[in-house]
């Protein structure tokens, strides 16, 4: 039932922001906005994870905290991937990372973020949810190291701490 | 003023989406070119929708009213790039690995270890 | 002449670009990360053509080839990986 309502507010949150014209809504589109996002609820109503914590404002406010970081990790991605392209200076390889997180949100964000960020590109994620990397840029230190946590370090910086606050 | 700030936006989103054309022929294999083909245009193309954001935004200030919905329409646009594109690159990239196709100059191939065992 | 019209054609270029790989492509998933790369830039020149005609049905229709290219490409990627469908 939770799971219900929830769907139906954000499908009617969505119906407001898309038919938004500069002008204060009708009557008749108020309406129509109720009728489907109660329809479109109940279809998406059981997709959504039933033992799924609801996000605390805390945690959107980690999120906006978030994506300063990740921006900049970003566009130094693209620059690294633009001298990559005008030099063509490659290593690649793929490696094993062992995160250690636990469910699918926090995967999802880590994966997604270890694809937009420098030299990297997720390719598997196994049933322990181990991580297999493309890495374009294998470096040997990553062999010698044996503590996981500095093994990411090479990879993906903090952010599987990141993943951790945000997801579980 | 805003002109200016416009034509940064749509240079930054063309630059990066023409790297990525070009990453797309230079490299050497699938994986490679996935690094290419994902991350420039997902960048480039968050710049293109924000150009178009500010856009609208302007014209909206200057009393034009329905250009609102060009900027709220244009961020949709713009999160549905940045979920869908990394998403859309490990499906790729897990089907070109399991259908056979080896990196390239690979060092090192842990999920091929993996597999074999 | 509309600076979003010359960013259009600049687009068009590198669309061309892409295809040639998409016409080279020595495996089947070279073609896919071309066409995959071919549709991101299309929903930036759908964004671009809407704000210079200022029509935003343009804008509606690249939300839409959005998401409708996402499952296309998670189904052809389903397909190539020998899986069910």
């Amino acid at each position: 039932m939770m799971a219900l309502v929830a769907s139906t507010v954000v499908c009617f949150v969505l119906w407001l922001l898309l038919t938004f014209n500069g002008k204060a809504w009708g009557n008749d589109e108020i309406i129509a906005g109720i009728i489907f996002s109660i329809i479109g609820g109940a279809i998406t109503a059981k997709l959504v994870e039933k033992d799924y914590k609801p996000m605390s404002a805390l945690r959107w406010l980690m999120f906006i905290a978030y994506l300063p970081r990740f921006f900049y990790e970003m566009a130094k991605a693209n620059f690294d991937v633009a001298y990559r392209v005008i030099t063509g200076k490659i290593n690649p390889g793929i490696v094993k990372l062992k995160p250690g997180l636990k469910n699918n949100l926090s995967v999802t964000i880590l994966a997604n973020s270890i694809t937009l960020t420098p030299g990297t590109l997720t390719v598997d994620v196994d049933e322990e949810k181990n991580l297999y990397i493309h890495w374009i840029n294998v470096k040997d230190k990553f062999f010698e190291e044996d503590d996981e946590k500095c093994r990411c370090r090479y990879i993906c910086s903090t952010f599987p701490d990141w993943a951790r606050r945000l997801g579980e | 003023m805003i002109w200016e700030i416009i034509y940064i936006c749509l240079g930054i989103g063309i630059f990066f989406n023409l790297l990525a054309s070009i990453g797309l022929i230079r490299f050497p294999d699938v994986y490679t070119r996935l690094h290419a083909g994902t991350k420039c245009t997902t960048f480039g193309g968050i710049f293109i929708s924000l150009a178009v954001i500010i856009y609208g935004l302007w014209k909206w200030y200057d009393g034009d009213d329905a250009m609102i919905s060009l900027s709220i329409h244009a961020f949709f646009a713009m999160l549905a790039i940045l979920l869908t594109n990394p998403t859309g690159a490990h499906a790729i990239a897990r089907a070109a690995h399991m259908s056979g196709v080896k990196p390239a100059k690979a060092v090192v191939d842990e999920l091929e270890e993996v597999k074999n065992d | 002449m509309n600076v979003f019209m010359i960013a259009l054609v600049l687009l068009g270029i590198s669309v061309a670009i892409a295809m040639i790989r998409v016409l080279l492509g020595p495996t089947i998933p070279d073609r896919i990360v071309g066409l995959d790369t071919i549709n991101t830039l299309v929903i930036a020149g759908m964004l671009l053509f809407g704000a210079a005609q200022k029509m935003i049905i343009y804008i509606d229709v690249a939300i839409v080839y959005a998401l409708l290219s996402y499952i296309t490409t998670l189904f052809i990627a389903k397909y190539l990986q020998g899986g069910e469908l």
